[in-house]
């Protein structure tokens, strides 16, 4: 170990000094021609005793002092692996849907509203990884769609008082055919161009929704759209459906299950079909792709039609369940932050992508007092995942083995 | 006229201050084929370095007895720190990432710029920071067509700048060994060129650029914001895909133009609309010409 940390310690003074010569200035000169060192130090100190524990902690990781700990953790782990690999996997998508049918049973409002919000990013996290997980490329202005879905059912609510379940599929096929409308053009790049000319596509929707002020009612937004309803048998006198609003909000919980369980079973199923293997082809070598006959640019027109109508369902729910839409929710930092779900749980994976919801929605609940810096770690994470786990927390499983994998 | 007249000084002003911007992007895209998300927050931190500084010469009063004095240091110092931030950022996010997939490193260069606006916020706080504003007021009057001071200075600045740029890359050794390693990074080492270094140095080049342009937009508009450097960096992006992404002349070209185009769309279109005009230029250029405009001799002027 001290072996291990004479090698480290060099670069791990230098990066402690370097972030004290940028802290400095941004803490420590005040305009009223002062300087002072106190609050830089402290700010420093934080830093150092936090980043002196995690070098301990990857050390001693590295030479082996912490195997004692890892051994049993690791054999529970993999004899979890093992025993999780019995019951088939649909086995335990209904586990998992079980309890989370009863988990309004026992939650109050403010656990619900969180769940809704998890559910609601699982959607779009999904959509979200058929663009980037799936086919490969990397969509940066992923939320606009969510917005077209979102204004589409709170335009057609309030003007023309169409209910909710007749505007879900109307915003998911209008949020389709806009990505059409976007991906015509710009699927013919690759790589990072396609990604800052998707950023630029985004922010321009979110700018027309901002200012057509006569359409979407600009910054103020939309506000008075209604709830979902639903027809409920009445045997009041004689038998009669009644016409019944979604107000409490487990039941909203329930629409919102149902919408995230379609999304997952579509999103797996599109994975292991014919189209998914096309998608996956593409991802891993184009020109490949494209000499074993795979049409490239439909499969990627297909995958970003198809990521943009799962967020146009996901907008649709979103503008019933706030009963209020405004460009504001629709930002570069909302596509960002879906982005880094996809990114931590790992790309294509479904139950990863659940898992990074869960823990991005979650973790800034329990951590309230820490809310100021939700954004900071968020950047943190998805530096950090690509250092040293770039597969994501539950990589997805890759059917058949790779070239590469064979010869290495 | 008078008001053509008025808008093409504006544009130019700002066109410089794109074309500043884009050089980042297209330097470091030449030397290592990434787009580094995190320029427009080295162009935010340049902005915020900059009015902490003049501030705090401001504060001590020495602004008074020698303005120029305090503007030149408060320009050095803040590209240096925006190089000194750029160099360790570069260590840390992208260096180890060089030999994985694009996707790994663009998403590195992501985080890398939500950090950094969200620890701008988090030191310098969410409103907008004001600048010292009594510096360059006044200008010259030619009938209804003003040009203010502060307009004459960034111009001036903006040319000594990408004059200097000139010359470094394209008349020194060193600019000699970043051409080297941009046209081919395994050959380069074989001539005894530390890539890495070329590399840093790259990025500290191009974030001192933008620190400047950085000061310069806070200057002209008189604040600055966390979140500022979002919406020009895609705008200097777009700027230096115009002109041939990794070509440098392309990319001061490309920025006026972007900054003529914004500055004239609207004022003869829609003011409300000015940041979806630079977008369209991108995305129409990257369809018809991926190259730029500059793009054809790429083998010559590439870094």
């Amino acid at each position: 170990m001290i072996h291990e940390f004479k090698k480290v310690w060099k670069p791990y003074t230098l990066g402690l000094l370097w972030v004290l010569g940028l802290l400095w200035p941004l803490l420590g000169i005040h305009p009223d021609g002062t300087l002072s060192f106190e609050r830089t130090l402290i700010v420093w100190l934080y830093l150092l005793v936090v980043s002196f524990v995690c070098l301990i902690l990857y050390l001693m990781n590295k030479s082996g002092h912490l195997e004692l700990m890892k051994n049993p953790l690791s054999a529970a782990w993999s004899k979890g692996a093992v025993a999780a690999k019995v019951p088939p996997v649909w086995g335990w998508f209904l586990v998992g849907l079980m309890l989370a049918m009863l988990f309004p049973l026992f939650t109050g409002r403010y656990h619900q509203d969180v769940a809704i919000n998890v559910l609601i990013y699982v959607c779009l996290g999904l959509g979200l990884n058929v663009v980037v997980g799936l086919a490969g490329m990397l969509d940066l202005g992923y939320i606009a769609f969510y917005g077209v879905g979102a204004y589409t059912y709170a335009l057609f609510n309030i003007h023309y008082g169409i209910p909710f379940w007749v505007c879900l599929p109307v915003s998911g096929a209008l949020a389709l055919v806009v990505a059409c409308i976007v991906g015509y053009p710009t699927l013919r790049m690759r790589g990072d161009y396609l990604a800052i000319v998707t950023l630029g596509f985004g922010e321009i929707i979110r700018i027309i929704l901002n200012n057509w002020m006569t359409l979407t009612n600009g910054p103020n937004g939309i506000m008075g759209i209604n709830r979902p309803g639903i027809f409920f048998p009445s045997f009041a006198d004689g038998f009669s459906w009644e016409h019944l609003w979604l107000k409490k909000l487990w039941l909203l919980y329930y629409v919102a299950l149902g919408l995230a369980v379609v999304t997952i079973l579509c999103v797996h199923r599109l994975n292991f079909s014919r189209v998914g293997r096309a998608w996956e082809s593409i991802r891993e070598d184009e020109t490949a792709a494209e000499l074993m006959g795979v049409n490239t640019f439909i499969y990627k027109l297909l995958a970003y039609a198809m990521g943009g109508m799962f967020a146009g369902f996901a907008g649709a729910f979103f503008a019933a369940r706030m009963k209020f839409v405004s460009p504001e929710s629709f930002t570069f930092l909302e596509s960002a932050m879906v982005l880094c779900m996809v990114v931590l749980g790992g790309m294509g994976s479904i139950p990863g992508i659940i898992l990074g919801a869960a823990a991005l929605i979650v973790l800034p609940e329990l951590f309230r007092e820490f809310e100021l810096y939700r954004m900071l770690a968020f950047g943190s994470v998805m530096v950090l995942m690509m250092l040293f786990r770039p597969e994501g927390l539950l990589p997805a499983k890759r059917l058949g083995t790779r070239s590469e994998e064979r010869e290495g | 006229m008078d008001y053509f007249i008025q808008q093409l000084i504006n544009g130019i002003t700002l066109g410089g201050i794109y074309a500043l911007i884009a050089l980042g992007y297209t330097m470091v895209y030449g030397v290592i084929q990434l787009i580094n998300f995190a320029h427009g927050e080295f162009f935010a931190a340049g902005g915020y370095v900059g009015v902490i500084l003049l501030s705090y010469f401001a504060g001590r009063g020495l602004m008074e007895t020698h303005p120029w004095i305090c503007l030149g240091m408060s320009f050095m110092l803040t590209m240096g720190y925006c190089a000194f931030l750029a160099m360790g950022v570069e260590k840390v996010a992208y260096l180890p990432l060089r030999n994985q997939s694009r996707l790994a490193a663009l998403l590195s260069a992501l985080g890398v710029s939500i950090f950094l606006s969200n620890a701008l916020m988090l030191t310098q706080g969410v409103f907008d920071k004001p600048y010292p504003g009594e510096l360059f007021n006044g200008g010259w009057e030619f009938g209804l067509v003003t040009i203010s001071y502060l307009q004459v200075m960034i111009v001036t600045m903006t040319i000594v700048l990408l004059v200097s740029l000139n010359i470094l890359v394209f008349k020194t050794k060193m600019g000699m060994a970043m051409r080297a390693t941009a046209q081919d990074k395994t050959m380069s080492a074989l001539v005894a060129i530390g890539s890495n270094r070329i590399i840093s140095l790259t990025f500290a080049i191009g974030a001192g650029l933008a620190a400047a342009a950085g000061i310069m937009v806070g200057l002209y508009y008189g604040s600055v914001r966390y979140d500022m450097g979002f919406v020009p960096g895609i705008k200097a992006f777009s700027a230096a895909v115009l002109g041939g992404i990794g070509n440098i002349t392309g990319a001061m070209l490309g920025g006026l133009i972007i900054g003529m185009v914004e500055i004239f769309g609207a004022g003869y279109i829609s003011g409300q609309y000015k940041d979806v005009f630079a977008f369209i230029i991108l995305i129409a250029v990257l369809y018809f010409k991926p190259t730029g405009i500059m793009g054809v001799n790429v083998d010559d002027t590439r870094v």
